[in-house]
Parts: structure tokens; C-alpha cells; sequence
């Protein structure tokens, strides 16, 4: 049987042993190893993990040195998913042949990758292994550009941020496009789960990996990452900005259960202002010249529209 | 077991897919991920029938890519157990990023690799185009001339790809459409044998230890880097070639069938010899015995084992002979042959004085004729009489159109 891990409270966390070490190179501030460790302490069973190539990746296992105390495999920027697609298909094939070394074991199979191996070029790999049904958990680490490379905007950066490759100048406000709603495209795949989550929300997103965990088939986790470098805040403040992140509706978290039932999982007491969420980065900066201001205006409506869909599709049902 | 044994006749009427499909079967491959292109495709089907079929437990993934194919390779050989797949020309290609990915991370995973030339033009049928492609990857690389060695070759593939002394992967190759599709008769052995030749899978860093967590695929620098290249580099050149051919000796006492990492025909007083890979190696021995009646002393050496190459070994098959024509069926594209450079390499400091040429042939499926090899010894014979190389060092064979050659 399955064994979920029961955390209390944030005390019990920050002591509770885990498979991913604090020695690692990520940046201080970095939300990726919060959310890592978030996402592996919500079980007790064996996991295999990959990382697809990127900051978690080029930051956690530098030979001679692994920051995994579980079985870990990269192989490139794209097909994370797929190596892991790959481990669970041998499991299967040895469990039928009776060849496993510990028959007893429930591993779990978990692939990481930030938003440009996943909404960019590991997209196909990924929709691969929804459609394939494999019994893996893809979780992307969401901090809406390449960070790893220096900060170029990926298909999550959203519009109106300054990136190396969409930069704000005397004219351009900076990325022109729209983040693309993958939580939406891998929900399609009707698969049995797909989520979005924040580091902020601990007990939220561990219920939601946990879920993941429990259902028979493909899991599709959005997690956001707060990232100091390149969203250039403060690097203390990184749950500041996740808190922002999730209270300014910029990152509902909800739930997609089975491709069509869609749960709202948290309702902020206190909607913040979108503007509040672009004033504490300063890949937004620009955006408050007097020029810019109207972008802002309709960050709000396009927030706003978004959560007001959300809540009709919960209500709906579909 | 859960699946059924098949009964095999002694000699089956097979192509080279249906061959490679059934030496998978036999060595109970545990995962194929794979995704299908012309003209490979049959050795997956095959398998993902053997499985519907009961006669084989395992997992077939179809995927959605080449690359993907390959990256589920890797993950499923990480895990644990016997991987196999098949691919051909754009497939590879496609698939090169994950070919050194395999090999660096030294997994053994056994690739089929049915010859197909690469685009632009498209074209599906047989060179070694996409052979060419992979032999820097750091894979081994064998080399089946007809169905049979295509079936034979698989088993030796195995067994060294796995061996804990090597693990490397290794590819079988197969010329397309004339190997693959071309039914002939295969000498088989039965399941017993050849499971009991592969043996069974003898995992190591196997993600699926739990007890025994690993990592996989790690980041190094300029600081590590060139040491794991290097040894990758050093067990390809030193550990290969003695594993490989005792593979050979225990296949040869198994199934009476003998296999050399250099293939040599009539070579031990050839004048003349041609040096090539594949179906045409088949064509060139019969060419010449014939031209051996018209006084010419000709010789045949087929390579085995492309990589790593046998420099030593094709040295000394190659020792006495006094003209030697390089066949390259892939289009250098700006240099001389692959098979020229190397067989250059392999003779320079030796003692030979031999005559080197090189020709290229064959491309997107265009026959090599025996009419082609005659007049190939022919010029030979006369670069041995004139005492050097009278023809342009490298020349195309059977293209239409003013004649070309360079060097």
C-alpha cells in the first residue's frame, strides 16, 4: 500500500528528513528546492525522479556530488518525462516478470522541469506521456522564463515582463504574448489529474501531490516559482511573492480532476491588486511609466476574466 | 513463464527485419520503446506482435518521436533490464542528440539500425548515411551483410552491450530494403539457446534498487568532463574488441556459425582487394572469385565491427595486398570517405606500400553491379602495374551525368 508522509505543521517540515539535500547550488531564494522538497514529503514510498535540463538539474547533481537521496536520471533538456516514462515502463515489465529486487515497494515516478522543458521544447514529450497513460507526476517548476540561461522568455513568460529575448527599451514594453495555459492543454489530455500549485500554500499542494499520487495514470503538476534572478526581487522575499502570486488571482490554484471536473482550491480572504503582484518584481518595472500604465489596467481584466472562467467551469462541472 | 516458447524450423525463410524481431523475441527483451520508420519498422511491429501474441512478456512503448524512443531507452535501461529498438535514417537522425546520451551515461541498450540514406532528397532506400551519422556516439557498431547475421549479430549484441566490463550500447546494422525486406533462408537456434547465449539480464545502477538509490546523468565541467570521455574513449578501444570476439568463440560453439571482427575473403594472396560494408560485401566476393578466374588476384575485407574500429586487425588483413579500393556508400560531403580516412590511418606507419582509392557508391538505394565491381578490380589491377594510383583518388560509382571525382 501506498504511504502518504503527514506533516503537521511548517515546524515539522522544516525538520522532517527528505530525499533532496539543502547542499545543492540553487540560487538563495530559489522556490524550486522548496517546492522539490515539498512535493517528495508527501510520501513515504521509493520515488524515482528525473530533471530535465535546467536550473534544478545543473544545480543538484554535479559529479561528483548528488543532492538526491533517491534514484535520479537526466538526460536532456526535453525528454525529462519521457526518462522517467521510460523507468516506469521497466517496472511494469519487471513486476510481470517477476524480476524486481523489492516486489513490495510502491515507487513513485516523478518528473521536474522548469517552464521552458515543459512548455517549450520537452511540450511533445510531455503530451507523449499524457496520452500514453504512463504512471508518472511531471511537475514544472514555473518561474515563467529561461532562467538557467540567463533569463529568455520562454512560452510561460508573461506579457508585459522584460526578458533577454523580449527586453522593455525606449520601444517596447517587453514580452508582447500571452502565457499559454498549459494547465488547460494538459488537462485535455483527459488525464486523471493535472493542478496548479504554490510553494506558499504547503498543505494545498501537498494534498494535491498526494492526489497525484493516488490516482492510476498521468499527473500534470503547475507549480510557480518564485525566481529572485530573474523576476529581480529581494531573495527573502521569495514567499512574499508567491503569497502575492496566489492572493493577486495572477496563479489560481485549482484542480482538474479526470480532464473536466475543476475545483478552486483556494479562495484568498483578501484579493490583492494585480499591480501590487508587478510592483515587487522588476522585470515589471518599466511597466509603470506613464506610457505603460493602461498594461496594467489590463493585466487586472485579464486576471479578473480568467478567475471569473475558472469559477464558471467549477460551477458548470465541465 | 508466462508466455509461450516458439517452435522454430531449423532453417526459417526470413527478411533481415523479421530476423532481428525474432532474436529480440529470444532475448526477452523487457522494454522496446519505439516509434516506426521505413524501412525498420517490422522488427518493432514484430515485436509488439510477439507480445499480443503471448510469446514474450514485456513492455512496448510506442512513443511519439525517435528521440523519444531513445530517451525511453535510457530511462527503461536506468531502470533496470533489457532494452532493444529500431530505427532508420531520419529517425536516427533525429535520435543523435540521445545517442551520445546513451553511450556517455553508459547504459546498454541494443539499437537496429536498418540503413536508410538521409534527406534532402527524401528517399527510403538502403546506404549508410545515418550509419555514418552515429559513429562518433560512442556506440559499438556491428554490421549484418544478410538476414542471417542480422539475426546472429543481435545475440552478440547483447551479450557484450551488457557485459559489466563494457556497458555500451550497440547497434546492429542492416542495409535497407536489401537486407530488410529481402527473405532468405536463417539458420535458427532455438529459444533455449539463444536466451541461454544472451543470458539473463544482470542489472547495475539500477534505479529500481530501491535500497541502493542512483544518480544518473550528472553535470560535469571542465573539471571531469574529458575524464569520462576519455574512459568512455579507452573501453571502446581496449575492452570492445576482446569481449566482442569472445562473443564470436562461444556463438561459433553454439551455432557452428563463425563470425571476425574483419571479414576477409581470398585475401591471403590478393593483389587487389575492396574494403566495404553491408550487402555489398556479398556482391564483391562473388565478383571476386569470378575476376581470380581471369587472373586477376582479387580479395574481399568486410568490416564486422565499425566501431570501434579495427585498426589493427584490418592492418593486418590488409598487409600484403599491393592496391586497395576504399567503398564509401555515403556521401562524404565535402572530404574524402569515412571507410578511406580510416583505412588511411590504419596503414600509415605501417609497413605497407599498398595503393589507396576511394570510391563513392550506392546512394539512396542505387545498385552496386557486379559489371561495377569488375571494372572496380580492373583499375585496381592497373594501378598495380603502373605502380600507382591512375585514376583520381575518389570517384562515384554508377551516377549519371558527367563523371565526377575529386582529389
Amino acid at each position: 500500500m501506498s504511504e502518504n508522509k503527514n506533516i503537521k505543521n511548517l515546524k515539522e517540515f522544516s525538520t522532517s528528513a527528505d530525499r533532496f539535500e539543502g547542499a545543492n547550488l540553487l540560487c538563495p531564494g530559489c522556490a524550486h528546492s522548496i517546492i522539490v522538497r515539498e512535493v517528495l514529503n508527501a510520501t513515504n514510498d521509493d520515488l524515482i525522479l528525473s530533471a530535465s535540463t535546467g536550473c534544478l538539474e545543473v544545480c543538484t547533481a554535479v559529479y561528483p556530488y548528488t543532492s538526491w537521496d533517491a534514484s535520479w536520471i537526466h538526460i536532456g533538456f526535453e525528454n525529462g518525462s519521457t526518462a522517467v516514462a521510460g523507468a516506469e515502463s521497466m517496472y511494469k515489465a519487471l513486476k510481470t516478470k517477476g524480476r524486481l529486487k523489492q516486489p513490495d515497494r510502491n515507487p513513485k515516478f516523478v518528473s521536474f522541469a522548469g517552464d521552458g522543458a515543459s512548455y517549450d521544447i520537452g511540450f511533445q514529450w510531455i503530451s507523449g506521456c499524457m496520452e500514453r497513460g504512463h504512471n508518472i507526476m511531471h511537475v514544472v517548476l514555473d518561474n515563467e522564463v529561461y532562467a538557467n540561461t540567463g533569463g529568455q522568455r520562454s512560452s510561460s513568460t508573461p506579457i508585459g515582463s522584460s526578458a533577454t529575448t523580449s527586453p522593455e527599451g525606449r520601444r517596447s514594453y517587453g514580452e508582447k504574448k500571452n502565457k499559454k495555459d498549459m494547465v488547460s492543454i494538459m488537462a485535455s489530455h483527459n488525464i486523471p489529474y493535472s493542478a496548479q500549485v504554490a510553494p506558499n500554500k504547503w498543505k494545498d499542494m501537498v494534498k494535491k501531490i498526494q492526489h497525484g499520487f493516488s490516482v492510476d495514470g498521468p499527473v500534470f503538476i503547475n507549480a510557480v516559482s518564485p525566481c529572485t534572478t530573474e523576476w529581480k526581487f529581494d531573495p527573502k522575499d521569495t514567499m512574499h511573492l508567491a503569497d502575492l502570486a496566489t492572493d493577486s488571482l495572477v496563479f489560481p490554484l485549482y484542480e482538474i480532476i479526470d480532464g473536466h471536473e475543476l475545483n478552486i482550491t483556494y479562495r484568498p480572504k483578501t484579493v490583492v491588486p494585480v499591480e501590487e503582484y508587478l510592483a515587487a518584481q522588476g522585470r515589471f518595472k518599466h511597466l509603470f511609466k506613464d506610457e505603460y500604465k493602461h498594461l496594467i489596467k489590463e493585466w487586472q481584466e485579464r486576471v479578473d476574466a480568467k478567475w471569473a472562467q475558472l469559477n464558471r467551469r467549477e460551477e458548470a462541472r465541465v | 513463464m508466462a508466455f509461450d516458447k516458439m517452435e522454430l524450423q531449423k532453417i526459417e525463410v526470413w527478411d533481415g527485419n523479421r530476423a532481428a524481431a525474432q532474436a529480440l523475441r529470444q532475448s526477452q527483451v523487457d522494454v522496446v520503446a519505439a516509434y516506426p520508420i521505413t524501412p525498420s519498422t517490422p522488427i518493432v511491429e514484430g515485436y509488439a506482435k510477439f507480445l499480443a501474441d503471448g510469446y514474450i512478456e514485456g513492455e512496448f512503448v510506442m512513443v511519439e518521436s525517435e528521440h523519444a524512443a531513445m530517451s525511453g531507452c535510457i530511462g527503461a535501461a536506468a531502470a533496470g533490464g533489457r532494452v532493444a529498438t529500431a530505427t532508420s535514417s531520419q529517425g536516427y537522425a533525429l535520435m543523435v542528440e540521445t545517442l551520445y546520451q546513451a553511450s556517455g551515461m553508459r547504459l546498454p541498450i541494443v539499437l537496429n539500425v536498418v540503413n536508410r540514406a538521409l534527406a534532402a532528397p527524401l528517399n527510403v532506400n538502403g546506404d549508410h548515411s545515418d550509419m555514418y551519422l552515429g559513429r562518433d556516439s560512442g556506440w559499438i557498431q556491428l554490421d549484418a551483410y544478410c538476414p542471417q547475421d542480422a539475426y546472429d549479430l543481435n545475440f552478440i549484441a547483447f551479450k557484450v552491450s551488457e557485459d559489466h566490463d563494457v556497458r555500451l550500447p550497440c547497434m546492429v546494422h542492416q542495409d535497407g530494403f536489401i537486407t530488410s525486406h529481402t527473405a532468405q533462408g536463417v539458420h535458427t537456434l532455438t529459444d533455449d539457446e539463444a536466451y541461454g547465449f544472451v543470458g539473463e539480464y544482470q542489472p547495475m545502477n539500477d534505479m529500481l534498487d530501491f535500497e541502493h538509490p542512483v544518480t544518473h546523468g550528472v553535470q560535469t565541467e571542465e573539471d571531469w568532463h574529458f575524464e569520462h570521455k576519455a574512459r568512455q574513449h579507452n573501453d571502446l578501444m581496449t575492452k570492445v574488441m576482446p569481449k566482442i570476439q569472445t562473443a564470436f568463440d562461444d556463438f561459433e560453439k553454439l551455432s557452428g556459425r563463425k563470425y571476425n571482427i574483419v571479414e576477409s575473403y581470398d585475401m591471403s594472396d590478393a593483389d587487389v582487394c575492396v574494403v566495404c560494408m553491408g550487402t555489398s560485401v556479398e556482391t564483391a566476393r562473388e565478383v571476386a572469385t569470378e575476376m581470380r578466374a581471369k587472373g586477376i588476384k582479387a580479395g574481399v575485407v568486410g568490416l564486422r565491427v565499425i566501431r570501434p574500429f579495427p585498426f589493427f586487425e584490418i592492418a593486418e588483413a590488409l598487409k600484403g595486398v599491393k592496391a586497395i579500393a576504399a567503398l564509401d556508400r555515403s556521401s562524404p560531403n565535402g572530404a574524402a570517405g569515412m571507410l578511406f580516412n580510416e583505412l588511411a590511418g590504419a596503414l600509415f606507419n605501417t609497413g605497407t606500400k599498398a595503393l589507396l582509392s576511394g570510391y563513392v557508391y550506392g546512394l539512396g538505394g542505387r545498385d552496386l553491379t557486379k559489371a561495377h565491381l569488375v571494372s572496380l578490380f580492373t583499375e585496381l589491377q592497373k594501378n598495380v602495374d603502373a605502380g600507382k594510383v591512375t585514376t583520381p583518388l575518389q570517384q562515384f560509382i554508377g551516377v549519371r551525368g558527367p563523371k565526377l571525382s575529386f582529389l
